[in-house]
Formats: structure tokens, C-alpha cells, sequence
């Protein structure tokens, strides 16, 4: 069993990159991400990997490097959060659909304006239709773990896409948590050097990125998406394989105290380990109440979903970001879709919660929980709101 | 000029018979930046992976299921092609130390157009450059955003009529002096700069001989004549890719270790007016216009021409200053 220590989150996964055996990294930085970025080039400085480390001009510079590396045949590597993750948006989906499989950590943080540095997740969801495989963490353990998984799933030849990890910034990237590190060896044996179906070489002269008029493009979506819900097969595969190796089981959705409760909270990233402190006080309280954690958020883990919730009448969501003028938080509208053909159909109830890093505490989800119970109570549930507005 | 006349007689000698860019391609009658590319190509021969900017040239040459590149080639977006290529580079580089792919040397090669060069690639490309990439970026500049209808860029001329600079009643075109990308290069301490135009083949083939050699960035300003774009007559490309030149609008010159030198000299300068005539962009021009830009012109060379008498080679300037 490896030893465990205490490290910061973003330092950890920095430690984790720099044991995959990276080939070109570009990363600029950006709070929170920073610390990811600066570690990984210590790690290089230091030749403890093998990488080009590419000190961009921008986060579209970044993205268009490792682009470019990734066509070559590299493993590669990005880092970001926030605006930078905006200003890569443009090439976002040409990533996806050239089938490079470039792994990238966004440290989640608010979007401007105004300003604000601190986590939610309206960063990533503006992303959502990109063609990324994307997944959450919860702590520096599975930020480690999803870390090195990721260019596994990412360059399997059933998959070749690429995947966003998303670490909550400072909530988790900042954090000194316990972790520890699967051996180096086992590392190289679970994820050798990549092997690249075209090369960017003269001895294989490929023409990438093609241009593609209607004829095409719409055939070409339609792969797109059938390639990325396939790639969930895969990324079962690696983490049954992972489980094997390293002992932790990852699920594309997660539970906790869930099987027999007629109430499901339901969280994405970080605060599912607050939201288990608040359903063991609810527990206590002799409320039938459990918590559902969503991994993976694409591809959409829907039939898992459907199943850990078959028994429950009442869904709690909670959202850390807002889809402006809609259905309130994105999560909540993926759940509802997710339950619209089910003959089970529970009430759905979407809290909006911990914008731009307020606080949400135990005690701010057992008040949700009970006042989410009692508006049901008085069939006065509703769609989504605000939680903890200040008056 | 006879000299450089009679040297392009045996172009077709000179050149590389391999073509690496195929015919075919959806460029209109008479590009001059098509030309230029299949030039280009020739000189860098087949150890050349290419990233290519959106543009014209990307659209003409990769409409799927077909493409024209006989060299590795990718394209990804507009603005990026210089941190593609910087990719590029560091790929090769990390894969050829490691013993992936075999142990050669293989360029790589940035190309866009005047906007993703001048305008939206700009930052791109000064990264690119500022970080050292062995790394070779070439702008095919045809002086607009001819692929999305002709609409004005940093690279238009002054008095150019575009679609989004357009001549009328109050406006006589494009009011901006055309962006100085050479000396903007320059100031990046790229080794070797140098400005090209497929109407001198020889002179285009030998700098991106030159350019391929360099072990570090490079940069060529190719000057690409747009019949469509510019409204002139698509068998006049070769011959106003010369006028250019001999007007001294668009001089050939390169820049070797900060040292300058023309590689073509007109031994007098043709008045403007006959570069712009043969052009509807610039049909709408009143001579105190053309007056205008011919001392513009006068002004840009003579600041040239300054620059080859009196600049040294950086190389030369690696000593203490003198104390005053």
C-alpha cells in the first residue's frame, strides 16, 4: 500500500500528470489553475518527466499547441479554468471532431462579469456540447486518479477523444488533503506511450482537419455523438481495470446512503462531501433521505441515473451555475430529460446554489432538504431557485 | 532586372519537379497564392509538415473526401496556425528525442493569410515567434479577406475599394498605410525574414531554402495576387506581382540577422500609377490620391533603403558600447 500524504489538490494532480509521460504540455495560468501550471513546469525543470512544456501566449494558444502536438501522434496535456476555458471554446469542438485525445484539468471558477475568481461550474457548462468527454471530482484523490485514467480512456482506439477533468477551484485545488500515489510502474504498465492511428510525419502524409460543406457534416455530427455515448463503455472498462489495479472503484454516478431513501440529493464535484456530513444529520432526524453524486457528465450517464433513482419521489438538485433565461441550472434540465419517458417520474426540485464561491455549508443543505420536503408537502414544488439570496 | 528576366527562363530547371501541391484544387483562374504554395512547397520538399490557417487556401485545397497536400497537413482554426505549427514543432521534437518516429530532421511550416497573419493570428504568431519554435511562418497576403468576400484588413493598401472599406461619395477606400509585418518580425530577433511574390520564382525558392535552414523561427511575406479580390484580369497575376515590385510598393528583400539587403533592385522605381491602373480596387482613385500613395511609397522605401545602407548584422553589434 503506497503512503499517504498530505499535499495540496493542485500540487497532486501536477505529480499525477508528471507521472503519465507526457509528451508536450502547454498550459497558461490562471487562478486557480496556477499552481497546476507552475507545479508540472517544476516537474519538467527538475527531468523528473520527458515533456516540451510550452509557455503559451494565451489559453487559445494552449489548446491550438497541444492541438497540433496531439496531431503529431503526442500525448497530450492542458490545464485551465474560468475565462482561459471561455477563450478556448472556439476550438473546443474541433478537438472533439479531429479525435485527439488531449486530456485537460479545469480548476472550475465563476465566469466574468463581474470579475470573480472563486468556484462554481459556469465555466464548464457553456462547454457542455463540445464532444468532451467531461467528469468531476470530488476530492485530491479521485483528482489524481481521474487525472491518469484520463489518457488511458482519452487514446483508446475505441474512444480517441478528448476528456476535461474538473476540480473545483480552491474549494479543492486548494485544499491539503491526505492522497496517495500509485506506483510509477504501475502507471507506465496502465498507460504505455500512446499509440496514434495517423501521425503528422512525412513518412505518413495525412491531411487533418479537413473542410466538410453539408453534404458531410451532418453524417459527421451524427459519429460524433454515437462515438462519445460509446465511449462510456470504455471508460467502465478503464475504471474496472483501474479498481483491479489500484483498489478505488470509480462510477459514472455515485450514491451514498441512497438505496432505501425516498428523498435524493442530488450534487456534482466537491460538495457531495459536505452533502454526506448533512445526510447523516437528516439521517439522525429520522428523514428518509440519501445523495446521489454525478461523475460523469458527458456522456450523460442516463440509464445509471434512472436506476439509483427508481425508488425515490423526490429530487433535490442542486446547480452551481444557470442556464440565463431557461430551465434554471443545467444539471436540473439533464435530470428532467433524463426522467421524461420513465413511468416513475419523481418531483424534481432544482436549487441554485454557491455562485462564485458562497459558501454552502452542512447546514445549508439540510435546509434545503427539509424546505424542499415541505413545499412537496403543500404541492408547491418549483421549477428552480436561488438559494441563500441575501435580502 | 535582365538578370533576374533571364534566370526565370530556366525557372523550370531550377525548381523541383516533385509536386506537393496537386491540380485540382477550387483556387480561381489565375491565384498568385496558389502558385506561390505549389513554389513554396517545391523548396521545402517533402521532410515539411504544414499548419494551415482557414482561408482561402485551406478552403481551396482540403474540401473532404479530397486534398491537394502531398505533405503531412493540418488546419484547425483562423487565428491559430502559429501555435499549431508551435505544437507541431514540439510534437516532433518530444517524439524524435523519445524514439517514436525515425531520427530526421522535418520542418514544420506555418502558413495563413494577411488577416491570420496581420489581424486575428497576430498574437498567435508573435507567441509563436517569441518562444523560438524551429519554426518557419509564411503569410500569403492577397491584401483582404478575399475567402469571406473581399472585406478590408491590415493588409489592404491605402485607397483599396473592399467590401468593407468600400469607395463612395465621402470615402476614397481603405485610409490606412498596409501594416509593416517584416519589421514587426524584425523585433522579434527572428533570424532570417524575408518578403517573396511568385512572379519572381527563383527569388521565392531560394528564401525558403534559406528560411528552411534556419535551426530556429523564420519568417516570409509572400505577396499573392488576387484577380477576383482585386478586380483585375486573371492572365495580369504574373505581371502585376512584377509591377509591385518594380513600383517599389512591395519591395523583395531579406532580413539575415537584422542585416537587410534587396535581393531584387529596380534601378529606378515605376510611378504607382502604373501598378494601380490594371486594378478596379483602384479605379475610384483622383490623382491627389495616387499622389498620395506615390509618396507614401517614396517614403516606406527610402526608409527601407536606409536600413540596408546603415543597419549592421546583429552578429556585429555583440560588444561593450562605447562610453560617452
Amino acid at each position: 500500500m503506497a503512503k499517504r500524504v498530505g499535499m495540496e489538490v493542485a500540487i497532486a494532480v501536477a505529480e499525477a500528470v508528471g507521472m503519465c509521460n507526457v509528451d508536450v504540455a502547454a498550459v497558461y495560468p490562471i487562478t486557480p489553475q496556477s499552481h497546476i501550471a507552475e507545479h508540472l513546469s517544476d516537474i519538467v525543470a527538475d527531468g523528473r518527466t520527458d515533456t516540451e512544456y510550452v509557455t503559451v501566449e494565451s489559453e487559445h494558444s494552449a489548446i491550438s499547441v497541444v492541438i497540433g502536438a496531439s496531431g503529431t501522434g503526442a500525448r497530450t496535456y492542458t490545464a485551465t479554468s474560468s475565462q482561459g476555458l471561455m477563450l478556448m471554446h472556439e476550438i473546443l469542438p474541433i478537438v472533439s471532431a479531429m479525435r485527439l485525445p488531449i486530456c485537460m484539468a479545469v480548476a472550475n471558477r465563476a465566469v466574468s462579469g463581474p470579475l470573480n475568481i472563486l468556484n462554481d461550474h459556469s465555466d464548464i457548462m457553456p462547454q457542455r456540447d463540445a464532444g468532451w468527454i467531461v467528469m468531476f471530482t470530488e476530492n485530491g484523490q479521485e483528482a489524481i486518479d481521474l487525472s491518469i485514467q484520463s489518457f488511458k480512456i482519452a487514446e483508446d482506439p475505441e474512444v480517441m477523444l478528448p476528456v476535461a477533468v474538473n476540480i473545483d477551484g480552491f474549494q479543492l485545488t486548494h485544499m491539503v488533503e491526505p492522497v496517495e500515489f500509485p506506483d510509477q510502474k504501475a502507471v507506465s504498465r496502465f498507460i504505455p506511450a500512446r499509440k496514434p492511428y495517423a501521425m503528422l510525419h512525412p513518412d505518413t502524409p495525412v491531411t487533418m482537419g479537413a473542410f466538410a460543406m453539408s453534404d458531410i457534416y451532418h453524417e459527421m455530427m451524427m459519429v460524433k455523438d454515437e462515438v462519445l455515448k460509446n465511449s462510456k463503455k470504455t471508460i467502465l472498462k478503464v475504471w474496472d481495470e483501474w479498481a483491479k489495479t489500484f483498489g478505488r472503484r470509480y462510477k459514472p454516478v455515485e450514491t451514498y446512503r441512497a438505496d432505501d431513501a425516498e428523498v435524493l440529493l442530488v450534487t456534482m464535484g466537491s460538495m457531495g462531501e459536505t452533502a454526506e456530513v448533512a445526510i447523516d444529520e437528516l439521517r439522525k432526524k429520522k428523514v428518509s433521505v440519501g445523495l446521489v453524486k454525478i461523475r460523469l457528465w458527458r456522456p450523460f450517464p442516463f440509464d445509471e441515473f434512472r436506476h439509483v433513482v427508481r425508488k425515490a419521489k423526490l429530487l433535490i438538485v442542486t446547480d452551481r451555475a444557470v442556464s440565463f433565461g431557461g430551465p434554471g441550472g443545467p444539471v436540473h434540465a439533464e435530470i428532467k430529460a433524463a426522467l421524461y419517458h420513465d413511468k416513475h417520474r419523481p418531483a424534481v426540485h432544482d436549487y441554485i446554489i454557491g455562485l462564485g464561491g458562497r459558501d454552502v455549508r452542512v447546514s445549508d443543505f439540510v435546509t434545503m432538504v427539509e424546505r424542499a420536503i415541505k413545499d412537496r408537502r403543500k404541492s408547491a414544488v418549483k421549477d428552480y431557485e436561488f438559494y441563500g439570496v441575501r435580502e | 532586372m535582365d538578370q533576374v528576366a533571364n534566370f526565370d527562363l530556366f525557372a523550370s530547371r531550377l525548381a523541383d519537379r516533385s509536386e506537393y501541391f496537386s491540380a485540382g484544387h477550387r483556387a480561381c483562374q489565375g491565384c498568385g497564392e496558389a502558385l506561390a504554395v505549389r513554389l513554396i512547397c517545391k523548396a521545402l520538399g517533402e521532410e515539411t509538415v504544414i499548419a494551415n490557417a482557414t482561408g482561402c487556401m485551406e478552403i481551396i485545397s482540403s474540401m473532404y473526401p479530397t486534398t491537394a497536400w502531398g505533405l503531412p497537413w493540418i488546419h484547425v482554426a483562423f487565428e491559430n496556425a502559429a501555435a499549431v505549427g508551435s505544437g507541431v514543432e514540439a510534437g516532433l521534437k518530444a517524439l524524435r528525442r523519445k524514439g517514436r518516429i525515425p531520427n530526421r530532421e522535418v520542418k514544420t511550416v506555418a502558413m495563413a493569410g494577411d488577416g491570420g497573419t496581420m489581424d486575428i493570428g497576430l498574437q498567435a504568431l508573435s507567441g509563436a515567434m517569441e518562444r523560438g519554435h524551429n519554426l518557419l511562418f509564411i503569410c500569403l497576403d492577397n491584401e483582404a479577406y478575399m475567402n469571406t468576400g473581399i472585406q478590408r484588413s491590415s493588409g489592404t493598401p491605402m485607397g483599396a475599394s473592399t467590401t468593407t472599406s468600400p469607395a463612395g461619395k465621402l470615402s476614397y477606400g481603405q485610409k490606412t498605410w498596409k501594416k509593416n509585418m517584416p519589421e514587426i518580425m524584425v523585433a522579434h530577433r527572428v533570424p532570417y525574414v524575408a518578403t517573396v511574390c511568385p512572379s519572381y520564382p527563383i527569388d521565392l525558392l531560394n528564401k525558403v531554402k534559406k528560411a528552411k535552414e534556419v535551426k530556429g523561427p523564420a519568417y516570409i511575406h509572400c505577396f499573392s495576387v488576387c484577380p477576383t479580390g482585386w478586380r483585375a484580369a486573371s492572365e495580369l497575376t504574373i505581371a502585376l506581382g512584377r509591377l509591385v515590385v518594380e513600383t517599389g510598393i512591395f519591395p523583395l528583400f531579406e532580413v539575415e540577422d537584422g542585416k537587410y539587403r534587396f535581393t531584387v533592385k529596380p534601378d529606378t522605381l515605376r510611378p504607382v500609377k502604373d501598378y494601380l491602373k490594371h486594378q478596379g480596387r483602384f479605379r475610384h482613385l483622383t490623382p491627389d490620391v495616387i499622389e498620395m500613395i506615390q509618396q507614401g511609397v517614396y517614403h516606406e522605401y527610402n526608409k527601407l533603403q536606409d536600413k540596408v545602407d546603415n543597419l549592421h548584422a546583429w552578429s556585429e553589434l555583440r560588444k561593450k558600447p562605447h562610453a560617452r
